[in-house]
């Protein structure tokens, strides 16, 4: 035990849980503590850089899947280029350190890339610094996430990238706490996904902390405690065991149907966020997908994604469910998801604007490009296609029509498609209020959205935060109204927002008639159980 | 390269020459000794096929004429494994 005293660094919660083991200090050297060595020197150090940087990329090509192996390929082959590599090795032979020379020719092509008219080619510059950014990290002594994590491990760094995430050893590593990011991050839906303990935020600086020093990763009241007290440490332990009984009593309704204590059957779904996390899961734990959210397509590498890329990626969607239905969402962007190039600069309030369906709508160009996807992934499984914040009932038949024309354009192109299922998230008040009036094939309520409409208070905004509740009497209400018109129109009504997975809400969901949830992976066992107590 | 052979043949491919698509044919460049070089339509400069820089650089899309000239041993050969690359959608199939 240290003679440190107890330190604690307050984060913010990403994904909950609690991890008791060793701080891994990790990458928070900085290039500037480095001394610039002799030509030969510098030389010899990108040489090294550059063939570690090839040997990570070939093991992540070696698990990645196709859309993401490609990308890489790209990017190993770039480290074998001479064209690319000369240039470098000139600047360090008149006299410039490997990390600014390496860095001076790669922002270079990036520019070239950035300043293509081609959108494909200009997302290029991305890879460009993502691969700088590799080997920078390696030329500053950064290789050490590479060496196994001892067993224990809580990864503490400056920063966690999605590729870097997925590349760790999380049997090894038991939660993570990272000074930037944010809870709605990337890195965040993919340890929630996964059940991995992560705070970001945290509040603490290099000379703060300590490699190797005991600590506490607190991800359910948010914060990192360094050389606990033996008080500290057995308060925590007890609390590991509790989640330890909690989490195995849970696991045994995962395989099963989740019934109420009435034996009345409630339908269970999960939401995907980015399917990478989908391999984690077994889908014979759920009903299906209750909600796949598409930005994960348009926001990352590579662009606005072509046909094919969102046909593949909405097939292997359908494949993992293995003849379970899987609803895709249309393209949700504006709001807090800006995509450069498509969403609108400068709205004064962005979440009562050009957002969701009716972006779509407004840019029918990009959206044909999504309903020919999905009217061809309709023919490969169970597919329903969801619309965001739709608010009136002509929108949704103008998307009908649209997606009608779609259907017959590939079928006289001679492609195979087929009209899916169509349905509506509820989330705008005017339209859960006016419910009957919509012709869908199913509705899914949108919680997040609808309780910041119906309480005017918004999700982000901190000052107000107490307003924004999900019980507020009129949240539930409007729940209930559709829910009910779910019920006597023999059409399905789920909920996919948060307040699914968070057991304060549930029983209030239930109580107002929902037989439907769709939530995160990790929170099926819990939710599931929470379900069978109830009644 | 005077009496080298040259050869041209139309990008069918859904997305144009594409980082996939580039980096294959780096790779069957590469594969072969003699010197290739290749443009694309309406640019004057040939670059070599060997690098990714240079082929990425071009940025072709679906349409465009690709040209191929080759000086060396197995020059006749290596455009005709170029051309054949380029002729098959780079044997990918648009999913």
């Amino acid at each position: 035990m240290s003679t440190r005293p107890e330190r604690a660094f307050p984060a913010q919660v990403a994904s909950e849980g609690l991890a008791i083991g060793r701080i891994a200090l990790r990458r928070m050297r900085s290039l500037a503590a480095i001394a610039k060595g002799t030509a030969e020197e510098e030389g010899a150090r990108l040489e090294a850089a550059r063939l570690a940087a090839a040997a990570q990329l070939e093991r992540l090509i070696d698990r990645a899947e196709e859309e993401a192996a490609a990308i890489l390929e790209f990017q190993s082959a770039l480290l074998g280029d001479d064209e690319l590599l000369g240039p470098v090795r000139r600047l360090i032979a008149e006299g410039e350190a490997a990390a600014a020379a390496w860095q001076r020719i790669l922002d270079q092509q990036a520019a070239d890339y950035q300043a293509a008219e081609d959108e494909y080619f200009r997302a290029r510059a991305l890879d460009l610094a993502d691969l700088r950014d590799r080997v920078v990290e390696l030329l500053a002594g950064g290789s050490e996430d590479e060496t196994a994590a001892e067993q224990g491990a809580i990864y503490v760094g400056v920063d966690l990238a999605p590729s870097r995430f997925l590349e760790l050893d999380w049997e090894s590593y038991r939660g993570g706490a990272v000074v930037r990011g944010s809870s709605a991050g990337h890195v965040a839906i993919l340890a929630r996904a996964r059940g991995i303990p992560l705070v970001v935020g945290l509040a603490a600086t290099e000379s703060m902390l300590i490699d190797g020093a005991e600590a506490i990763l607190d991800a359910e009241a948010g914060q990192l405690i360094q050389d606990p007290s033996a008080e500290t440490r057995a308060r925590y332990q007890r609390r590991a065991a509790e989640r330890e009984v909690e989490a195995r009593a849970q696991a045994a309704h995962l395989g099963k149907p989740a019934l109420t204590r009435a034996g009345e059957r409630v339908v269970t779904y999960v939401n995907v966020d980015d399917p990478r996390a989908l391999p984690a899961v077994d889908p014979a734990t759920c009903d299906g997908v209750g909600l796949t959210r598409t930005e994960f397509l348009f926001s990352g590498e590579g662009g606005l994604p072509g046909e094919g890329r969102q046909f593949a990626a909405y097939k292997a969607l359908l494949q993992w469910a293995q003849g379970r239905p899987v609803t895709i969402r249309t393209l949700d962007a504006g709001g807090d998801k800006p995509i450069a190039g498509l969403t609108l600069d400068g709205e004064s309030n962005p979440f009562l604007g050009l957002r969701g369906l009716r972006l779509s709508l407004a840019r029918p160009d990009v959206f044909r490009v999504q309903l020919r996807a999905l009217a061809r992934a309709a023919v490969e499984g169970d597919l329903k296609v969801m619309l965001p914040m739709v608010t009136r009932p002509q929108e949704l038949d103008a998307t009908r029509a649209l997606f009608r024309k779609a259907v017959s354009e590939l079928v006289a192109e001679g492609i195979p498609a087929a009209m899916p299922k169509l349905g509506m998230m509820v989330e705008v008040p005017a339209a859960a209020l006016n419910i009957a009036a919509f012709d869908a094939d199913f509705y899914s309520i949108g919680s997040n959205d609808l309780v910041q409409y119906v309480t005017a208070a918004g999700r982000d905004c901190e000052a107000v935060s107490d307003l924004y509740d999900p019980l507020e009497p009129g949240v539930l209400e409007l729940v209930h109204r559709v829910a009910e018109h779910g019920r006597l129109t023999g059409r399905e009504v789920s909920l996919c927002g948060d307040m699914a997975s968070d057991p304060r809400y549930l029983a209030a969901l239930l109580d107002a008639g929902l037989r439907a949830v769709s939530v995160a992976p990790a929170r099926l066992a819990r939710v599931k159980a929470q379900i069978a107590a109830y009644g | 390269m005077p009496d080298a052979s040259e050869r041209s043949i139309v990008i069918t491919h859904e997305v144009g020459l594409h980082a996939r698509p580039s980096v294959k044919l780096t790779k069957l460049a590469k594969s072969f000794d003699a010197e290739i070089r290749v443009r694309g339509e309406g640019a004057e400069d040939w670059v070599d096929a060997k690098s990714i820089v240079r082929v990425m650089g071009l940025k072709l899309r679906m349409g465009t004429t690709i040209f191929f000239k080759a000086d060396g041993p197995d020059a006749t050969q290596a455009l005709e494994a170029l051309v054949g690359l380029v002729e098959r959608d780079f044997d990918e199939h648009a999913a």
